[in-house]
């Protein structure tokens, strides 16, 4: 069991603009093993597009380029959307922001939980369901049997993420990809739904990409942290370094943000160096 | 945030640079800027820019007709030419009476472009003023204005018309008021469709608490929002109501003859169709291709629309 | 400046009413910043619209500035107070420019010397003349904020209702946001109520704050007191857990 299960080198998305080429990812290169590594960014900083680029869901007119884009023995490059498909919730599994959204308001959860399991593992209903059943289970939902019937409205914020992480767990991928998992719900709630992502991405052996714009929430949680600005990552932090940064961007990121008890009238803005924006390769 | 691989622009000073100026200095700037960027994005429709031409066509051509063709001809009757094939001097040939049919089709033009013209001047503003205070205001005054429009939009067009051109008796006008009168439910309901969908919206209730009124939240907030799909849906059912004219006037309920109504010239064309295929065909393509043009139109319109939202 | 007395706010009426908000007691004297800070369906939000005169309440009373106030309101009461909402696309009209929805404000007060305020209005907010005749498309995030302050702002009132101002904002927008908030209430005198369900952003701009679950007040402690952990109602330490938990930058999840 090899340690590495995604290899990313000099990944590039760029898009089409009026103006010529626009680079919404530059030249990202890292590694993922079985760790949870983060990814941090503002809006426009491409750490949703680099997670979309990986799963192959980067629509035209949209290009992906790499020199290295691996997961495992599969090469993604150029890989067709047959391909991607095998390997999206069997191999490669995305969790998105808002269960509202994500999750298809017309199917009971239980089902949709099933549909993933059958559709992947050829299973019968009934093996489906039960599987459904206990992913429900392993995700700490109180009363599986009854959830199972239950419609996307019917549930909250929490236990629609976790009807999530179900469904993308339950064909057991490698990696799971995590955009911005909590930032729609209640804090009290954020905490209890990454003890779950926590306790099964430890049990399965499984590589975690987590991607947010939540500074400490990410640090506290990972491994490993990239810092993304304008496409590129500039800064790697190591869990819970983050007071430790060095990159200018990341350290006027953490003095901006308020803190409870800190008495400073006035917030330090981030000045913006264009140099950050320039090519870093 | 995202990096340019190449940087280029339009030439500064140039009415171009003037249109998309990212820093516009005044009202009407701003709004021809907009206008200018919805046009690139219109012109890269090929169908869409067809539709346009097409429409430009018509109208130049109703504009222009006595330059473009004889009026005496459209009613010169010379009985011993009647139903002559297309040559030099009838481009279009004859028709059952002698008439130059190119002469009666470039003029008719006229007659098509009048009727579509008033028909949306009754209904968009019929449409909006029922449809926005039924959104906005809800409750009685919704179940009321809308059951009102129920009851117009169970008419099939054809019959009213019938039935105001026995009452009325024929003529352009009555044709268009009965036209009127059964196109402007879905106009209604659209524009309560969308003043719904915005009128939970948190600028909506900005201006509530800047203390505008009700009048004006509809006339300065909803009403610009509701344009663009009245305008659209106004575009596609434009053909619509070309045909609804030219089958009014088939029936002979439009147009009196001797006015030379696209429909009118098909139906008279009818009983010589085999031999004479020409007197009822080419008006009957001109209908064709006109609707085409206005559904085209609609189309392109409605996607520059998508795209941009 | 603005009180809420035994308050109660309900969604549709009669049998299948929903209460939201229950004997809400709650006062603002002038100048000071109030927060309100809960989870979502504690009821903040829709306390703050009721004092903003966008929802009706079912009982008690609202009095802002000593006069009691309901749904409908009069014009100078609605001069009065002024709000700025959560999502910066939303609350701003998509089809119009900047200086159009300046001018609207300026339109139905009559103002006087509308074109001076809005180029004031602009400025104070860190806008320049190149931002006022653009689309908020145009616009990024943190601009259309500040064209939201600054159409709140025109109307000079002495109310300043804030509905999860930066919740939508990144982290830089928001420092700069949270700084012109701080300032534009100095120079005016405003007395803010604030809506968050981020601790550290009411705890930055509010003196006292007031926290909120399922429709009830359960507590108004200060953030001195909150940051020094001496709060007395569990929720409020079950929420202090939760919003430490994410803060601190050193401790090992699992």
């Amino acid at each position: 069991m090899s340690n590495t299960l995604l290899a990313v080198r000099n990944l590039c998305v760029t898009y089409p603009g009026d103006d010529g080429d626009v680079y919404a990812v530059r030249n990202v290169s890292f590694t993922l093993g079985r760790e949870r590594l983060g990814i941090v960014g503002e809006s426009g900083s491409g750490k949703s597009t680099t997670g979309r680029a990986i799963m192959g869901l980067v629509g035209h007119p949209g290009r992906i380029e790499a020199d290295e884009l691996r997961l495992d023995d599969t090469d993604l490059r150029g890989l067709s959307e047959r391909g991607f498909r095998r390997l999206r919730g069997k191999r490669i599994a995305m969790v998105l922001q808002d269960p509202k959204y994500s999750l298809d308001p017309v199917m009971s959860v239980g089902q949709q939980i099933a549909e993933t399991h059958r559709s992947h593992l050829r299973s019968t209903h009934r093996d489906a369901k039960l599987a459904a059943l206990e992913m429900l289970q392993a995700v700490h939902i109180r009363d599986p049997e009854r959830v199972y019937t239950m419609y996307p409205h019917q549930i909250s914020g929490g236990m629609g993420q976790r009807v999530m992480i179900a469904m993308m767990l339950i064909a057991g991928p490698d990696i799971l990809i995590a955009d911005e998992p909590t930032s729609a719900l209640d804090v009290t709630v954020q905490t209890q739904v990454l003890a779950i992502l926590d306790e099964l991405v430890r049990r399965r052996g499984m590589g975690l990409l987590l991607i947010s714009h939540n500074l400490h929430l990410v640090s506290a949680f990972c491994d490993r942290v990239l810092v993304m600005y304008a496409g590129q990552v500039l800064e790697t932090c190591a869990a819970g370094k983050l007071s430790e940064a060095t990159h200018p961007y990341t350290r006027g990121l953490l003095a901006a943000l308020p803190r409870l008890g800190d008495r400073r009238t006035e917030l330090p803005q981030l000045q913006r160096d264009p140099a950050w924006m320039a090519d870093l390769t | 945030m995202m990096a340019n691989a190449s940087a280029s622009g339009p030439v500064p000073g140039t009415a171009r640079a003037w249109l998309l100026s990212p820093a516009p200095a005044s009202r009407m700037q701003a709004r021809c800027s907009r206008w200018f960027r919805a046009w690139l994005g219109f012109r890269r429709n090929k169908l869409a820019m067809t539709g346009l031409g097409i429409v430009l066509l018509l109208v130049l051509m109703a504009i222009f007709a006595p330059l473009i063709a004889d009026r005496q001809s459209t009613t010169f009757q010379v009985l011993g030419n009647r139903l002559q094939p297309a040559s030099w001097q009838h481009l279009f040939g004859t028709d059952e009476l002698g008439r130059d049919i190119f002469a009666r089709v470039v003029f008719g033009s006229r007659i098509t472009l009048t009727i579509v013209a008033m028909v949306s001047v009754i209904v968009v503003p019929v449409g909006l003023a029922i449809g926005l205070p039924a959104g906005y205001f809800g409750g009685v005054v919704d179940t009321v204005l809308m059951r009102i429009t129920d009851i117009f939009l169970a008419f099939p067009r054809l019959v009213l018309a019938l039935a105001f051109a026995a009452a009325l008796g024929p003529g352009i006008e009555n044709a268009v008021i009965a036209i009127a009168l059964t196109a402007w439910p879905p106009f209604a309901r659209l524009a309560r469709a969308e003043t719904l969908t915005s009128r939970r919206a948190e600028f909506i209730q900005a201006a509530e608490l800047q203390g505008a009124s009700a009048l004006r939240i509809i006339a300065t907030q909803i009403v610009p929002l509701c344009l663009p799909s009245v305008i659209i849906r106004l575009t596609l059912d434009m053909a619509g109501i070309i045909l609804t004219a030219a089958g009014l006037g088939f029936l002979g309920l439009g147009a009196q003859p001797p006015a030379p109504e696209w429909g009118a010239m098909v139906s008279s064309g009818r009983q010589v169709l085999l031999d004479q295929w020409w007197v009822a065909t080419i008006p009957g393509l001109a209908i064709f291709i006109v609707s085409l043009g206005f559904n085209l139109l609609g189309d392109g319109l409605r996607d520059a629309g998508d795209a941009r939202s | 400046m603005i009180a809420l007395d035994d308050v109660i706010i309900a969604y549709g009426s009669g049998p299948r009413a929903v209460v939201a908000v229950r004997n809400l007691t709650l006062a603002v004297p002038e100048g000071q910043a109030v927060g309100l800070v809960g989870e979502s369906g504690s009821g903040k939000s829709t306390v703050l619209r009721a004092v903003a005169g966008l929802l009706p309440y079912a009982a008690g009373e609202i009095t802002l500035a000593g006069q009691r106030v309901d749904r409908r309101r009069t014009t100078a009461q609605r001069k009065m107070t002024q709000m700025v909402f959560q999502d910066p696309y939303g609350s701003l009209h998509p089809n119009q420019t900047v200086d159009q929805i300046l001018s609207l404000p300026v339109a139905i007060h009559r103002l006087d010397r509308g074109e001076a305020r809005i180029v004031q209005a602009l400025a104070e907010v860190g806008l320049g003349p190149e931002h006022r005749y653009r689309f908020p498309h145009q616009l990024s995030g943190g601009q259309r904020q500040r064209v939201a302050i600054a159409r709140a702002l025109i109307l000079e009132p002495r109310i300043l209702l804030l509905d999860e101002p930066t919740s939508a904002l990144d982290v830089s927008v928001q420092a700069e946001i949270l700084n012109l908030l701080a300032r534009l209430r100095r120079d005016r005198g405003l007395t803010l109520l604030m809506v968050s369900h981020d601790l550290a952003v009411i705890a930055h701009l509010c003196e006292r704050i007031g926290v909120m679950t399922r429709g009830l007040l359960v507590e108004t402690t200060t953030a001195t007191a909150m940051a020094n952990n001496q709060v007395t109602h569990d929720y409020t330490r079950e929420l202090l857990r939760s919003n430490a938990g994410l803060d601190r930058s050193n401790v090992a999840a699992g």
